[in-house]
C-alpha cells in the first residue's frame, strides 16, 4: 500500500488557482522529488498534505487513511515528519533539546512539571544526532548555527517520531553543493534503512536527479509530468516549463 | 428624539477628542512598535503649556490659537528630546522593554508639572469666538463642542493625505506595514522613527491643548487618558488611523447613549466594548495581523541551563540571609520582607507568561487580585479560617485564569495583552461596583491571618515558604517539559505544532498556572494587609508587575526576583526619603533603562558570558 | 565575582541598613511622635494647603512650650493613593519609628485601612479627612476617631435647604465611587423623608475624574428635573459646570451641591463659578470670629497665601490631637483612645467634641449660596451648621455602629 496518497488536490487564494486537481502517490523507501518553477505550486501542495493547509477540494490519504484536514500536529502524531523552506527550529534551545523535544512529544510526556528536560529521552537523542553527525554540535544553541547545520538539526527533529513519510522542502538550500549530496544521501539511506517514504522539493536539480526515485513535475497547479528521473529530464514539456529558467542545468 | 440627536453630537465631540490623542499613539506604536506610556503625559503637557501659552499671551484670536499651536509644538519638541535622548537607545532591547523607559517619563513628568504648575487645578479661557452656544432643534449645543467635531475629521483628513501623498507618509506606511522591509528598501530608520515620535508627540499635545477651553488642566489628566486612548488604538486596529477614528466614534456614541439606560456603566464601558471587539476581531477593527514580534537582538531568546554554580551558591546565600536574619528584624522590617516575598512571586508569575510564554499581560494583577478577594470573601461571608483561605485563592484566581485565558492566549502581541487588560479591569469594576458583596471601593476589613500566624515573623516564615516554595516550583517547570513546550511554541509556532505541540492549550495551561501562582501571592498579600481593595487589582499593580519583570529581565530566570526586589526596594526607600519620590523613581528606571538595556539580570547575565566565554 | 553581584549585594545591604536603622531607639524622652499618613501625590490639589495647616499648627503648639515641655514630632508619609501602600506605611511608623499615634487620610479606603490597622494593633488613629460613614459607623472601632464632618452629616446638611424649595423632580449627579453612591442615597433617603412629594427623575454617575461632562449634561437635561443635587468635585465639577452652563442646564434650575463651597473646588472655576448654588463649604474671606481671623491672619503670615479647607482640617487635627495629649494621662494608646471619647477643643470654626458614642467629631460646615464677587466665586448668605445638629438620635446611632 502506498503510503501517501494525495488524490485530485485543489486550493485557491483569493480566486487564483494554486493547486488545480493534483494526485500521487509515495511509496514507502522511495524517494520522491516535486519539482516546478517558482509558483508552480509545491509550497502549497507541500502544506496540504499535513494539514498546514486545509484544501478546497481532494483527500490526503496517509497508508490508506483519511487525513484530510486535520491539524498538523494530529498528522505528525500519525508518523508525518517535515522539514520547511526556512528553517524552523527553536532558536532559544540547544541542538539536542530540539531533539529531545520530538521524542518527548513523541512518548507524549510533553505535559511534565517536574522532571527536567535535561534528564529526559537524551540517549536517543544523543543517538539520533550521531547518525546525522551533528554529535559535536549537540549543545550549541539553535539560534547561532549555520543555516546548512539548522537542515540537519530539522531533520533530525523530523526523524524522531519515526515517520513512516518525510516531508522536506527544499532540504538543501542554502546548503554548499558537497554538504547537500551528503544530506541527501544520508536521506536516501535512512529512507532505504528505515522504508520511510520521502517526499521532498528541491530547487537543485542536480541533486533532484541524482537521489530521487522518481519525479512529479508541477506547473501552475497542474501536474505535468511523473517518472523517473531520465524519462522526465527527457519530456519535452518539462524543458519547456523550464527552458526559461535554466534551471535544468543545475544550481540557481 | 431631539435628545437623542443631542446626545449623538455629543457623543461625536468626545469621539472628536479621543481620537485626537489616539491618532499619535496609534502613528508611533504603527511605525516604532513602541508601547508609549507618555503619550498621557505629552496631552497633558500639552494642555499645560497651551494654558500658560493662552493665559500669558494677548487675548484674542492671534494669542488664543497661537498658545493652542504653540503647546503642540512644544510639546513635539518634548517629543523629539525623549526619543533622541531615551528610546533611540533601546529600540533594540527585548519587545516591550520601551514600555519601562516611558513609564520612568509619566513619573518624571508628574513631580515636573506639579512643580512648575502647581496643585490646584487650572481653568483657562474659553475660545474666543467660541464662547456660546448654538441652537440645535430648541436645544443649546456649546459652539466649541460643534468645533471639535470638525476639528477631529480634519485632522484625520490631513493625516491621511500626509500618509498618502508625501514621500514620508509612504514610507510611514511602508514601516509600519512591514519594519524588515522597510529597512531592506534603505529607509533612514533613524530619522523616520524621530520624525514619527515628534509627530505623534505633537498630536497629543494638540489634543490636550484643545481640551483647555473644555476642561480644567490638573495632574491626574495623563493616566485618565492614557488607558482610554490605548484602547480606542487596540480597538480600531494597531497602526490604522481610520480604526482609530471608527473606534473613538463607536466609544464616544456608546457611552453617550449607555449612560441614558444605565448610568454606572462608565466605569467599565470602554473595556467591554475592547473586550467584545477583541473577542471577534483578534486584530482589532481594521487592523492587519502583526508580524510575529521578535525579539529586534537580531538573536533569539537566550538558552535556559541549569544556573551557573555562583549563581547558585549566591541564590542560596541570599535565602540562607532570608531564613536566619529575619528574628532579628523589626516588625516593619518583618512587613517589607513579607511583601517582597509575595511580589517576587506575583513577578515570577507573570514572567512564566511573559518569558518562556511569549505572551504580554498588562492585566495580572486581575488574579493577584482574585486570590485577594477569594480569601477575603471566604473569610468574609463563610467565616473560612486562613488556612482555607490561602487554598480558596489559588483556585479562585486559577478558575478566572482557564476562563479569560481561553480568550486571551487565542491573540497575540499587544492584543492579547490589552485584552487581559479589559478583563482585569472588569473584574476590578465588579469589586469595585458590586458593594453588596465586596464592600466596593471601601474594601473589606479584617482579613486578618489566624492566630498562630499572627506574630509578624510567623507570618513572614509562612508566606516566604509558600512565595520562595511556589517560585521555585515555577523555576522546575520552566526546566521540566511542560516549559520547555511553552518555550518551544515562542521560539517557532510552525515547528511546534508540527512536533505535536498544541501551542494554543500549552498556552492556555500556563496562563491559568500563571493565574493560579499570582492568586496564591495575592492571598498572601491580603492576610499581610488585613484588608482587600479594589486596588489589588487595578491597573497600577498590572504594572508594577509589569515593571518588575521587565526591571529584571525577562530573558533570565532570576529576572522577575532581581526586578521585584529591586523595585520594591527603590520605591518603598524613596517614598521615606523625600515628597519627590516619582521624580527619582522614575530617573532611576530611565537611567537603568539606558544602562541595562536587557534588564538588571539579563545585564549580570551578559558579563558573565563575556568573561567566561560563550557556552 | 561578576559585576551584578556586587551589584545585588549593595542593594541588600542597602535595604538592610535602611530597614534595621530606624529602629536603633529614636524615640526620645522629649518628643512625642505623630505618624502621619496621606495620599499626597495623588491629591495634592487639596493636601498642599492641608499638609501647610498641620505645619502651622505644630509650631505653634511647639512654639507654646508643647504638651507639657514636650515638642511635638509629625513624620510624614505618603500614600500615593493605595490603601495597601498605607497600611505598610502605618507599620513602618509604628514599629520602626515607634510614633505614639497615626492620623492623616483623605481617601476613604485609605482611611478605613488604617482604621482597621490601627483597631488590630491597637493604636489611635485620628482619621483627619475620609469622609465615609463607614469609618464611625458600620466599621468604627475603639482606636478610631474623625475630625471633619461626614458624608452623611454634608448631605443632611444640604436636604435641610433643598426640602425648602419648591422643587419636586430631582436629578442626581455624583462620582461613581462610594463617596458619591452614599450622598446620594442619603440625600435621597432624607429628602424624601423631610419631602414626600418629591420624585428623583435621573441619575448619573460619571467615573471620578473621567466625566464625558456633555453627555451627562445632556442627559440630565433630557429628565427635565426641577432641581439637581451635585456631587461631582474637582476636574469633573469644572467639566461638568462648563458644559452645563453653555448647555444651559442650570438655567431655571436649582442646584444644591456637596463641597462646591470650599475654595479648593469654587476658587479654580474663577469667573464661571456657578451663582446660586446652594453648597456646603468654606467662606475663608468672610468669616470673622476671632478665632479664625487669628488662624487665618496666622496662615497668611507663615505662608502667605490664603486658607483653603484643607488648611483648617490639617490645622485642627493637630489641636485636636494637642487637646488630646494635654488631657490624657499617658503617653499610651489605651489611655490616649480614652482622652479622644468625648474631647472638647475649641476648633477654628468654633467649639467641636470627639462624640463619645461614635467617635465622630462635631466640627461642621458651613452652608450657603454660591456668588460672583469681582471675578470669582464665593459664598453668600451662609450660616455655620454645626454638626452636632446634622447627626442622626443616639438610638438610630448604636443601630449603625457595632456595639461591644
Amino acid at each position: 500500500m502506498a503510503t501517501l496518497e494525495a488524490e485530485a488536490l485543489r486550493k485557491s487564494f483569493g480566486g487564483i488557482e494554486a493547486v488545480r486537481g493534483v494526485s500521487f502517490a509515495v511509496q514507502p523507501g522511495e524517494m520522491l522529488a516535486l519539482i516546478g518553477p517558482n509558483g508552480a505550486g509545491k509550497s502549497t501542495c507541500f502544506n496540504m498534505l499535513n494539514g498546514q493547509l486545509r484544501p478546497d477540494a481532494g483527500r490526503v490519504r496517509l497508508a490508506g487513511r483519511d487525513i484530510t484536514g486535520l491539524a498538523p500536529r494530529q498528522v505528525w502524531r500519525l508518523g508525518v515528519g517535515r522539514t520547511f523552506q526556512v528553517t524552523a527550529t527553536f532558536g532559544s534551545m540547544t541542538v539536542l533539546e530540539n531533539v529531545q523535544m520530538a521524542l518527548l512529544s513523541h512518548h507524549r510526556r510533553l505535559g511534565g512539571l517536574w522532571t527536567p528536560v535535561r534528564r529526559m529521552d537524551r540517549a536517543p537523542a544523543e543517538a539520533l544526532l550521531a547518525r546525522l553527525g551533528m554529535a559535536e554540535q549537540a549543545g550549541r544553541p539553535c539560534g547561532i548555527l549555520a543555516y546548512g547545520d539548522l537542515k540537519r538539526v530539522e531533520l533530525a527533529v523530523a526523524l524522531a517520531n519515526d515517520p513512516r513519510l518525510l516531508l522536506m522542502d527544499e532540504p538543501t538550500a542554502g546548503m554548499a553543493p558537497p554538504e547537500r549530496a551528503a544530506l541527501m544521501a544520508l536521506t536516501a539511506s535512512l529512507a532505504r534503512e528505515r522504508n520511510i517514504a520521502v517526499l521532498f522539493t528541491e530547487h537543485d536539480m542536480d541533486v533532484v536527479f541524482s537521489h530521487a526515485s522518481r519525479v512529479l513535475v508541477l506547473d501552475r497547479g497542474t501536474l505535468i509530468a511523473e517518472g523517473a528521473p531520465a524519462e522526465v529530464r527527457a519530456n519535452p514539456r518539462v524543458r519547456q516549463v523550464y527552458l526559461g529558467s535554466g534551471a535544468m542545468q543545475g544550481g540557481y | 428624539m431631539e435628545t437623542l440627536v443631542l446626545q449623538a453630537l455629543s457623543g461625536l465631540a468626545s469621539a472628536s477628542s479621543l481620537f485626537l490623542v489616539a491618532s499619535g499613539l496609534t502613528v508611533i506604536f504603527g511605525v516604532s512598535r513602541i508601547v508609549n506610556f507618555a503619550h498621557g503625559s505629552f496631552y497633558m503637557l500639552g494642555a499645560y503649556l497651551a494654558w500658560t501659552l493662552v493665559t500669558s499671551l494677548p487675548r484674542g484670536h492671534l494669542g488664543f490659537w497661537g498658545g493652542v499651536i504653540g503647546a503642540a509644538l512644544g510639546v513635539g519638541l518634548v517629543g523629539l528630546v525623549v526619543e533622541v535622548l531615551l528610546l533611540r537607545r533601546i529600540y533594540r532591547a527585548p519587545e516591550l522593554f520601551q514600555l519601562l523607559a516611558t513609564f520612568g517619563v509619566v513619573l518624571i513628568v508628574q513631580d515636573l508639572a506639579l512643580l512648575a504648575w502647581g496643585a490646584q487645578d487650572l481653568l483657562g479661557p474659553r475660545a474666543p469666538g467660541l464662547r456660546g452656544s448654538t441652537g440645535i432643534l430648541g436645544m443649546r449645543f456649546p459652539d466649541y463642542e460643534l468645533f471639535l467635531i470638525v476639528v477631529g475629521p480634519v485632522v484625520l483628513g490631513l493625516l491621511l493625505l500626509l500618509f498618502h501623498r508625501t514621500r514620508w507618509g509612504t514610507l510611514v506606511r511602508a514601516a509600519t506595514a512591514d519594519r524588515e522591509m522597510a529597512a531592506a528598501l534603505g529607509v533612514n530608520q533613524r530619522l523616520l522613527f524621530t520624525s514619527v515620535f515628534v509627530l505623534g508627540s505633537l498630536l497629543a499635545g494638540l489634543g490636550g491643548a484643545l481640551q483647555v477651553p473644555r476642561e480644567s488642566v490638573n495632574l491626574h489628566m495623563d493616566l485618565s487618558i492614557i488607558v482610554q486612548a490605548f484602547v480606542v488604538v487596540v480597538v480600531g486596529g494597531l497602526g490604522s488611523l481610520t480604526g482609530a477614528a471608527l473606534a473613538a466614534l463607536l466609544i464616544g456614541e456608546l457611552h453617550a447613549f449607555g449612560i441614558l439606560v444605565l448610568p454606572k456603566i462608565t466605569l467599565v464601558l470602554v473595556f467591554l466594548v475592547m473586550a467584545v471587539v477583541l473577542v471577534l476581531r483578534p486584530h482589532g477593527l481594521l487592523g492587519r495581523p502583526q508580524d510575529r514580534a521578535q525579539p529586534a537582538t537580531g538573536g533569539a531568546e537566550p538558552v535556559i541551563g541549569p544556573a551557573p554554580r555562583p549563581l547558585l551558591r549566591l541564590g542560596a546565600a541570599a535565602l540562607l540571609a532570608a531564613v536566619v536574619l529575619p528574628p532579628f528584624a523589626g516588625d516593619y522590617a518583618l512587613s517589607v520582607l513579607t511583601e517582597i516575598a509575595i511580589l517576587i512571586l506575583f513577578a515570577a508569575s507573570l514572567h512564566l507568561i511573559m518569558g518562556p510564554g511569549g505572551m504580554a499581560s498588562f492585566g495580572h494583577a486581575a488574579y493577584f487580585g482574585m486570590g485577594a478577594y477569594g480569601a477575603a470573601l471566604a473569610a468574609k461571608w463563610l467565616a473560612a479560617p486562613m488556612e482555607l483561605g490561602l487554598a480558596v485563592a489559588p483556585l479562585a484566581a486559577g478558575l478566572f485564569g482557564l476562563v479569560f485565558g481561553w480568550f486571551c492566549v487565542r491573540l497575540s502581541g499587544v492584543y492579547s495583552a490589552m485584552l487581559t487588560l479589559a478583563f482585569a479591569q472588569i473584574t476590578w469594576s465588579v469589586a469595585f461596583q458590586w458593594v453588596e458583596l465586596t464592600g466596593g471601593d471601601n474594601g473589606i476589613l479584617g482579613v486578618w491571618p489566624a492566630a498562630w500566624a499572627t506574630p509578624k515573623l510567623v507570618y513572614y516564615y509562612l508566606t516566604l515558604t509558600l512565595c520562595i516554595g511556589a517560585t521555585l516550583l515555577l523555576r522546575r517547570v520552566i526546566h521540566a517539559p511542560f516549559g520547555y513546550a511553552l518555550r518551544a511554541q515562542r521560539d517557532s509556532a510552525l515547528r511546534a505544532e508540527a512536533i505535536g505541540i498544541d501551542a494554543f492549550r500549552t498556552r492556555w495551561l500556563a496562563f491559568a498556572l500563571a493565574a493560579v501562582m499570582a492568586g496564591l501571592a495575592g492571598g498572601l498579600f491580603a492576610y499581610a494587609k488585613g484588608s482587600v481593595f479594589p486596588t489589588f487589582l487595578d491597573i497600577p499593580r498590572s504594572v508594577d508587575a509589569l515593571l518588575m519583570v521587565l526591571l529584571g529581565g525577562v530573558q533570565t530566570l532570576s529576572g522577575p526576583i532581581i526586578g521585584a526586589i529591586a523595585y520594591t526596594g527603590l520605591q518603598e526607600q524613596l517614598v521615606r526619603l523625600t515628597d519627590l519620590w516619582r521624580l527619582l523613581l522614575g530617573g532611576v528606571i530611565v537611567a537603568l533603562v539606558l544602562f541595562f538595556p536587557q534588564g538588571l539580570a539579563g545585564a549580570a547575565r551578559a558579563r558573565w558570558e563575556t568573561r567566561h566565554g560563550d557556552a | 565575582m561578576t559585576g551584578w553581584v556586587i551589584g545585588r549585594r549593595q542593594v541588600l545591604a542597602g535595604a538592610g541598613l535602611a530597614l534595621a536603622a530606624p529602629t536603633i531607639g529614636r524615640a526620645q524622652p522629649d518628643l512625642i511622635r505623630i505618624g502621619e499618613i496621606n495620599s499626597y501625590t495623588a491629591q495634592p490639589a487639596f493636601l498642599q494647603p492641608y499638609r501647610h495647616g498641620w505645619t502651622l499648627a505644630l509650631e505653634q503648639v511647639n512654639a507654646a512650650g508643647g504638651i507639657d515641655g514636650r515638642k511635638l514630632e509629625t513624620l510624614h508619609r505618603d500614600d500615593a493613593g493605595k490603601p495597601e501602600d498605607a497600611v505598610r506605611l502605618a507599620g513602618e511608623l509604628v514599629n520602626a519609628e515607634k510614633v505614639a499615634l497615626l492620623a492623616g487620610g483623605y481617601l476613604s479606603n485609605v482611611g478605613l485601612a488604617i482604621s482597621d490597622y490601627a483597631n488590630q494593633n491597637r493604636m489611635l488613629y485620628v482619621a483627619s479627612e475620609p469622609l465615609t460613614d463607614a469609618l464611625v459607623w458600620s466599621r468604627g472601632n475603639r482606636y478610631t476617631y474623625r475630625l471633619r464632618a461626614s458624608t452623611y452629616m454634608q448631605s443632611a446638611m444640604l436636604v435641610k435647604e433643598a426640602a425648602k424649595l419648591p422643587a419636586r423632580r430631582w436629578a442626581t449627579v455624583a462620582p461613581n465611587y462610594e463617596y458619591g453612591q452614599s450622598a446620594v442615597r442619603w440625600f435621597k433617603e432624607l429628602l424624601t423623608r423631610a419631602r414626600p412629594d418629591v420624585s428623583f427623575v435621573a441619575e448619573q454617575f460619571p467615573a471620578l475624574g473621567r466625566i464625558d461632562a456633555g453627555a451627562t449634561v445632556q442627559a440630565l437635561a433630557a429628565a427635565n428635573p426641577e432641581a439637581i443635587f451635585n456631587v461631582t468635585f474637582a476636574a469633573d465639577l469644572t467639566n461638568f459646570v462648563r458644559q452645563g452652563a453653555t448647555r444651559g442646564l442650570f438655567e431655571r434650575r436649582r442646584v444644591v451641591s456637596l463641597l462646591t463651597g470650599e475654595p479648593e473646588y469654587l476658587e479654580p472655576l474663577q469667573d464661571e463659578a456657578p451663582e446660586d448654588w446652594i453648597v456646603t463649604g468654606y467662606p475663608w474671606d468672610q468669616v470673622n470670629t476671632p478665632d479664625h481671623a487669628a488662624f487665618r491672619e496666622a496662615y497668611r503670615r507663615r505662608w502667605n497665601d490664603h486658607p483653603r479647607l484643607g488648611s483648617v482640617v490639617g490645622y485642627d487635627t493637630v489641636m485636636a490631637i494637642a487637646a488630646m495629649l494635654r488631657k490624657t494621662s499617658a503617653v499610651e494608646s489605651e489611655a490616649m483612645v480614652d482622652a479622644m471619647s468625648g474631647l472638647r477643643f475649641g476648633s477654628v470654626f468654633g467649639p467641636v467634641e470627639f462624640r463619645a458614642i461614635d467617635h465622630q467629631s462635631t466640627m461642621g460646615a458651613f452652608v450657603g449660596r454660591t456668588v460672583l464677587r469681582n471675578g470669582r466665586g464665593t459664598m453668600a448668605d451662609w450660616h455655620y451648621a454645626d454638626g452636632k445638629d446634622y447627626l442622626p438620635p443616639d438610638e438610630v446611632v448604636r443601630t449603625l455602629r457595632p456595639q461591644s
